[in-house]
């Protein structure tokens, strides 16, 4: 029996271990095939081969001699992570009372922020425009900012609030017990058991503003405010021969690895199941 | 620690429902006493109008001489163990235990030293830098116990703190509270739908029905002493038998045979004016098989005999169960308590019997037996109101 068991699970390993190469390699080809890209030399570019016959760092050096590139890397950088802030600490007030709280309105208010949610960005683009023109938010940074909060509001406050229904409400009947002020009760218990939820939600909401092309197109026209999507698209070779795809393949490497990184760190806070042992069963 | 004072509380929640309703209770300083009841009687509901977690909607609560309906939780110092015990997660024992004492702004050493102690009358030590994910039930109890305890609160409340538990740990458990309560001295409001922990644990028992107080007493008082058919099928275990009758110039007539009243009961009858059709109340250790009764103490009681359904012989006595024909006694009390003991969907036929024998009894499971009541024993109760004929305050 022993055996036979054993053997199962070992062929079973065998099975599972392949289908997670396949999904592996999958996934990671197109971006090993941009970072083969970007340690290629102008003239290697286009040969097709897998890894590069010279190395070189010659794409890099292009993409950081101007301020073209950096300029809307600060930019990116700036934007995604303010607008990721403000839309967390907004989505965990407003999810903390939906799951919480009955009040008036709270089916609407979750309602609209779904529709928020769902409304096609592309409609927006041109009212957008002619508003943030009038405003003289065009070509800003808060003019980025401004849009990203209210599309990433109804996803942060859809994840967190289904995070914070899954806090049994008796820890902070305890906590106020135990003499905290609801103001305690919430810093000290709630919010440390909702931190795996706020922390996913910040790499959703991050992303999502890091990765935006189409309001960082339409709402913004000069390095002042341009984002790396955007900048990527208006690389040109240094002459209108030259295939400006060495220098994209490196600004893509480049501007994946602050998301890796960010990823990472807040990761190590995800941990799973940190209710367990709460309330028994 | 404080007396707490109930007068007049009421509580009637958002959506209409009146969940407690007019509970004056007095509770004396260092006293242990149990809110009883079964489901959805209103004892949580009261426990946490004193705990400041539900508003009062009407009459004062009163902690140490003070008007408190106004006070937030926090400041009434007051600890509470809840049934699911709701441990911090991401703290450790220790810091679980010591959170009160964080937020009360007690410097360090005297955190340390109080959480030790605490944990040490717990028997924790050794657990204490673990979370309470890897803890046992019993543990995670005791860290709820350990929570409450340190800050040498004014009150101790408790929601069914062992209900979680298994049969065995919770006798255990039982013990160790009873006996941590009478160490600590502190005010103790204990909630729990089991009657055994009613009666081993508290000073005084608070027995409820439907947001009503039907009886505050001394356990063992509301089990000689039931002051209606509610309380008096409610405590005890086995419970009292309910066996319809009539009263008849002095005698009680019944399917457990004829009787004659005896000079205390019939005089508590009399003072009650009583109605001629009655339930009769008698406990399962009332009854002995005949065989063994000498003949003066016979005629003193009742005498019926029937078939024995099942006996269980405990060593030290006998259950011997029987069913009388006849019709059940029928009363609301009766319904709601048989519904909360889960044996209403049960056919009515016939009146089910409960007696406790000598463990000297010939009674065979399956032959006829003799059986002898003791008529100085029963309780009449109007079937009406639920009324006990035959209360007394002795
Ligand atoms: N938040 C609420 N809103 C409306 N009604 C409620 C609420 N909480 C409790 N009730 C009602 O109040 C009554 C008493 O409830 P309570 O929780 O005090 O019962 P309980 O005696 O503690 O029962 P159990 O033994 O099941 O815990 C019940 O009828 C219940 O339906
Ligand atoms: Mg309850």
């Amino acid at each position: 029996m022993a055996g036979i068991g054993g053997a199962e699970t070992t062929g079973k390993k065998v099975g599972w271990g392949l289908l997670n190469a396949v999904v592996v390699i999958y996934a990671l080809f197109p971006v090993l095939w941009i970072v083969s890209l970007s340690f290629k030399s102008s003239k290697t570019l286009a040969d097709g081969n897998f890894i590069p016959r010279e190395w070189s760092l010659e794409n890099y050096e292009n993409i950081f001699s101007t301020t073209e590139f950096t300029r809307a890397l600060i930019n990116s950088i700036g934007i995604a992570l303010i607008a990721t802030a403000i839309a967390v600490v907004f989505g965990t007030m407003a999810a903390y009372a939906i799951a919480r709280l009955d009040f008036p309105g709270k089916n609407l208010l979750v309602g609209v922020s779904l529709l928020i949610a769902m409304f096609p960005q592309v409609s927006l683009v041109s009212p957008l425009f002619e508003i943030e023109r009038g405003l003289g938010l065009f070509d800003t940074w808060p003019g980025l900012i401004l849009p990203y909060i209210t599309f990433a509001l109804p996803l942060a406050i859809y994840t967190l609030s289904a995070f914070f229904r899954e806090i049994p409400w008796e820890l902070e009947k305890a906590a106020k017990m135990d003499g905290a002020t609801p103001g305690q009760a919430f810093r000290r218990v709630i919010a440390p058991l909702a931190a795996p939820g706020v922390f996913t939600t910040a790499i959703l909401v991050f992303i999502f503003c890091w990765n935006d092309f189409l309001f960082a197109i339409s709402l913004t026209s000069t390095e002042q405010s341009r984002t790396v999507p955007v900048a990527l698209s208006f690389f040109t070779g240094s002459s209108q021969f030259e295939d400006p795809a060495g220098s994209i393949a490196a600004a893509a490497v480049v501007i994946t690895i602050p998301i890796i990184l960010f990823v990472l760190f807040f990761q190590r806070r995800i941990v799973a199941g940190l209710t367990s042992g709460a309330v028994k069963g | 620690m404080a007396e707490i004072v109930l007068d007049k509380v009421s509580k009637r929640y958002p959506d209409g429902a009146l969940a407690v309703q007019d509970v004056n209770l007095e509770i004396a300083d260092g006293e242990f006493i149990i809110l009883v009841g079964p489901s959805g009687c209103g004892k949580s509901t009261t426990l946490n109008m004193i705990a400041g977690l539900e508003d009062i909607t009407e009459g004062e609560l009163r902690i140490g001489g003070q008007r408190v309906n106004e006070k937030a939780p926090k400041d009434r110092d007051i600890a509470m163990v809840f049934q699911s015990y709701a441990l911090y997660p991401h703290m450790t024992v220790k810091e679980n235990m010591a959170f009160p004492l964080r937020l009360a702004k007690v410097d360090n050493a005297t955190v340390e030293r109080k959480v030790r102690e605490a944990a040490e009358i717990l028997d924790l030590s050794q657990h204490l830098e673990r979370k309470p994910s890897n803890l046992s039930g019993g543990q995670r109890q005791r860290v709820a116990m350990g929570r409450a305890i340190v800050r040498n609160p004014k009150a101790f409340l408790m929601d069914e703190p062992l209900s979680n538990l298994d049969a065995k740990l919770r006798v255990q458990m039982r013990t160790s509270v009873s006996r941590l309560q009478k160490q600590l001295g502190t005010t103790t409001v204990y909630v729990t739908h089991d009657q055994t922990e009613a009666m081993t644990l508290g000073d005084r028992v608070v027995v409820m029905r439907g947001g009503v107080v039907q009886q505050i007493g001394a356990p063992q008082f509301l089990y000689d002493h039931p002051a209606n058919l509610f309380v008096a099928g409610f405590i005890g275990s086995p419970s009292m038998n309910f066996v319809p009758a009539t009263l008849e110039n002095g005698s009680l007539r019944s399917v457990l045979g004829d009787c004659v009243l005896t000079d205390r009961v019939r005089q508590l009858v009399e003072g009650a004016d009583a109605p001629r059709e009655v339930i009769m109340g008698i406990r399962p250790e009332h009854f002995e098989d005949a065989a063994l009764v000498d003949a003066a103490t016979l005629s003193s009681g009742g005498k019926f005999t029937s078939q024995v359904d099942v006996l269980e012989s405990m060593g030290s006595d006998k259950y011997a169960y029987f069913t009388l024909t006849g019709e059940q006694a029928a009363s609301a009390e009766l319904q709601e308590l048989a519904a909360d003991a889960g044996s209403d969907d049960v056919p009515g036929d016939g009146i089910s019997l409960v007696t406790r024998l000598s463990s000297s009894s010939g009674a065979v499971e399956g032959a006829s037996a003799d059986i002898w009541f003791d008529a100085d024993k029963i309780q009449l109760f109007d079937p009406s109101t639920g009324r006990n004929l035959t209360y007394t305050e002795r």
